[in-house]
């Protein structure tokens, strides 16, 4: 056991990745000498080379364009985006050519791209340094979409995104990039699709990802206190959605609410909800309901404990999800 | 064009020890007046920016992307413009922001996080700052092609980094520049880094050059140089006011700061380059021209110093007396229109901060 930062677990699980297989590259903006503007590829380049640990020129569109050609001719290319506003760029890339392509080759063509995006706010930063765009590649068949909370989670998803044939857009909660946890290398992980109950609860279900996870946790902790169990599941995987788990899970408390820093507004917090509705119908007590960011553009720093869900904002909602 | 000789890859104007230097395509008839008030901006952008760098060390800024080393770029840039020209900047264009007039109170605001930028793009002719690279290259295109359409008598400057000439935007606004023969100055600062990443990273040929691979001249400037920043791009200007099209002006020059104030260059970049660069100052050799030239006195200088001071201790004042905005303001300006979605969800939100004081 090595107590780890989720942002050094990660760096750990590459260089796993890149022991494991020489195909393994890992691409995008300062990646290299620098280590990442997070230092999650810190060390890699020294270790690996300059032909693995690529430092591109400054253009996502030709990162995520390369690393498709790359990935054709058998490499298995992490790409970095250096922040989640800045992967629109790559947009086209993603969408048209790199979630359809082995579709088109009728499965001849295997394209195991990985995307790592830090996503979400909290670290008081400018503009495009916070967005939560997950829902545009959720909707976009032919992509897996998976987004860590922990570091635990962190060291073994990142190696089995990179291990898996599919192309992986991995969402990393950038404001839990410093927190610690101890993590046993070599240790399998929970497969990749798989959600995970964190915390179980009697009277109601949260369900989140990513950074909303340890704010859930705090929540239900909170809320203990006051004489209510809550349950919090750890999505892990967005698309798809590992809804035996949540279904499980709310069916023990009849109770569920959605959490994520992205407006709630054609928010993947709808599908859930939708698909909650659906398959627990019968068992539910009161609508889904949803707690996330508001149908604005993220707010400037200063004003991001607004926007952002937080205890009392999940706690809110859990009354309200009582009121029924 | 069918030079006998060619003139020198650098057009340089005043060396870095402060003599003046002939150029055979590019000359500047300045008066001492003038050249006492370049010098005075470069001093007096320098210290705002010295002051940002203070602040957001003290946690009054978020962040904030220093300009040093870039002043006589931006500020010989920024004063060839005439009022009807239009200005497209990065983040770190503070020094022709300054030269537009914009109150540099606005820019602390946007690093502090108290809005996204906040100032009034025509009222001086200087738009937002844009984060995301190369973006606002396209933009200031589409906006010449306007001013074109207009038959008006403007140009557009639009500013962008070494890095940025990766992009596939700022690819695009140079074929439909080159194509629709916009009147736009194309003003790459090239201060050698994009973050982490020197120059060979993003180019094999000096970035001028590139130009003429699209239809339209290149030229290198010596970017620490105010006099031939200014010439520059005055002619460059005037070509493009009288219908002859775009220029690329590839401003040489170095970031004498970290990235932003997130940044630790000491990771990639070693000290030695830096302290050849210091050599190359812009604001050194436009003090020693003044006083070799005895166009200006000791009195001059103390003067501009104080006057900097004050214009620091000013601003940092300012700033530390912005207000916080109201929560409610993230729901402002997002639709021109009225928004159902967006007037529910600020009523909610509105009642569940009420519920808050009601529990106090
Ligand atoms: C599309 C996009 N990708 C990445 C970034 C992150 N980023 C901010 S500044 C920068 C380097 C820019 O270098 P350059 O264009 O040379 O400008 P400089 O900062 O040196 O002035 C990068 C990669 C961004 N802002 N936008
Ligand atoms: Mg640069």
């Amino acid at each position: 056991m090595t107590t780890l930062t989720l942002a050094k677990a990660l760096n750990e699980g590459l260089r796993a990745a890149m022991d494991a297989d020489s195909k393994v590259l890992v691409m995008g903006e300062d990646v290299g000498k620098l280590g990442g503007v997070f230092r999650v590829t810190d060390g890699l380049q020294k270790d690996f080379g300059e032909d693995r640990v690529i430092d591109t020129p400054l253009a996502e569109s030709g990162i995520i364009g390369t690393a498709i050609g790359l990935a054709l001719r058998g490499y298995r290319p992490v790409c970095e985006i250096q922040f989640d506003g800045f992967v629109f760029p790559a947009a086209d890339q993603i969408i048209t050519q790199l979630a359809k392509m082995p579709l088109r080759s009728l499965g001849k063509i295997k394209l195991p791209v990985v995307v790592r995006i830090p996503f979400g706010g909290g670290i008081g930063a400018v503009e495009h340094h916070s967005e939560s765009p997950e829902a545009y590649f959720t909707h976009t068949a032919g992509l897996r979409v998976v987004a860590c909370s922990n570091p635990v989670d962190a060291y073994t998803m990142i190696q089995d995104a990179v291990r898996c044939d599919d192309p992986v857009v991995f969402f990393e909660p950038k404001r839990r990039y410093w927190d610690k946890a101890d993590v046993e290398f070599g240790a399998p992980g929970l497969p990749l699709d798989r959600a995970r109950v964190v915390r179980e609860g009697d009277d109601v279900t949260l369900v989140a990802y990513g950074p909303m996870v340890k704010t859930c946790l705090e929540a239900a902790a909170a809320a203990e206190e006051d004489g209510r169990s809550i349950g919090v599941v750890d999505l892990r995987s967005l698309n798809p959605l590992d809804m035996p788990v949540v279904r499980e899970a709310v069916e023990r408390t009849g109770r569920c609410v959605v959490v994520h820093e992205a407006p709630i507004f054609s928010g993947l917090g709808g599908e859930i909800a939708a698909r909650v509705t659906e398959q627990c119908f019968y068992r539910l007590e009161a609508p889904v309901l949803r707690v996330g960011g508001f149908s604005t553009p993220y707010p400037p720093s200063r004003l991001e404990d607004h926007y952002l869900p937080d205890l009392d904002r999940i706690l809110e909602a859990v009354d309200r999800v009582f009121g029924y | 064009m069918t030079a006998p000789t060619a003139p020198p890859e650098l057009v340089q104007l005043l060396t870095p020890e402060g003599e003046r230097v002939e150029h055979p395509d590019y000359d500047i008839d300045l008066t001492a007046e003038e050249i006492r008030s370049l010098y005075r901006d470069l001093v007096l952008v320098r210290r705002v920016d010295l002051e940002a760098v203070a602040l957001q060390r003290q946690g009054e800024l978020g962040l904030w992307a220093s300009l040093l080393g870039q002043e006589a770029a931006q500020v010989g840039s920024g004063r060839a413009l005439t009022d009807a020209d239009m200005a497209f900047p990065t983040y770190r264009e503070h020094g022709v922001a300054w030269c537009r007039g914009v109150d540099p109170l606005h820019l602390l605001g946007l690093f502090r996080g108290v809005n996204h930028g906040g100032w009034d793009p025509y009222e001086h002719n200087f738009h937002l700052y844009t984060i995301v690279i190369g973006s606002q290259t396209l933009h200031s295109v589409g906006y010449a092609m306007g001013i074109q359409r207009d038959g008006a008598e403007a140009a557009t400057i639009v500013y962008f980094g070494d890095g940025a000439t990766s992009q596939g935007d700022v690819n695009e606004a140079f074929i439909w520049a080159s194509v629709f023969n916009a009147p736009v100055v194309f003003f790459c600062q090239n201060n050698q880094w994009a973050i982490s990443e020197p120059l060979e990273k993003q180019s094999k040929i000096p970035l001028y050059k590139r130009a003429s691979g699209f239809g339209f001249p290149g030229i290198r400037v010596d970017g620490n140089d105010v006099f031939a920043c200014l010439a520059v791009t005055r002619a460059a200007l005037r070509n493009a006011r009288e219908g002859n099209g775009p220029t690329l002006v590839e401003a040489f020059t170095y970031r004498m700061g970290a990235h932003t104030t997130s940044d630790d260059p000491t990771r990639y970049r070693v000290a030695d380059e830096l302290e050849a660069w210091k050599l190359k100052d812009p604001i050194e050799r436009v003090k020693a021209y003044l006083f070799k030239n005895q166009l200006a006195d000791q009195e001059f200088f103390d003067k501009i110093d104080a006057e900097a001071d004050q214009l620091g201790k000013d601003l940092r004042a300012r700033c530390l007396a912005l207000p916080d905005p109201e929560p409610g303001a993230m729901f402002d300006h997002v639709y021109a229109e009225p928004h159902a979605l967006l007037a529910e969800e600020r009523e909610q939100f509105t009642t569940y901060l009420a519920g808050f004081e009601g529990a106090q």
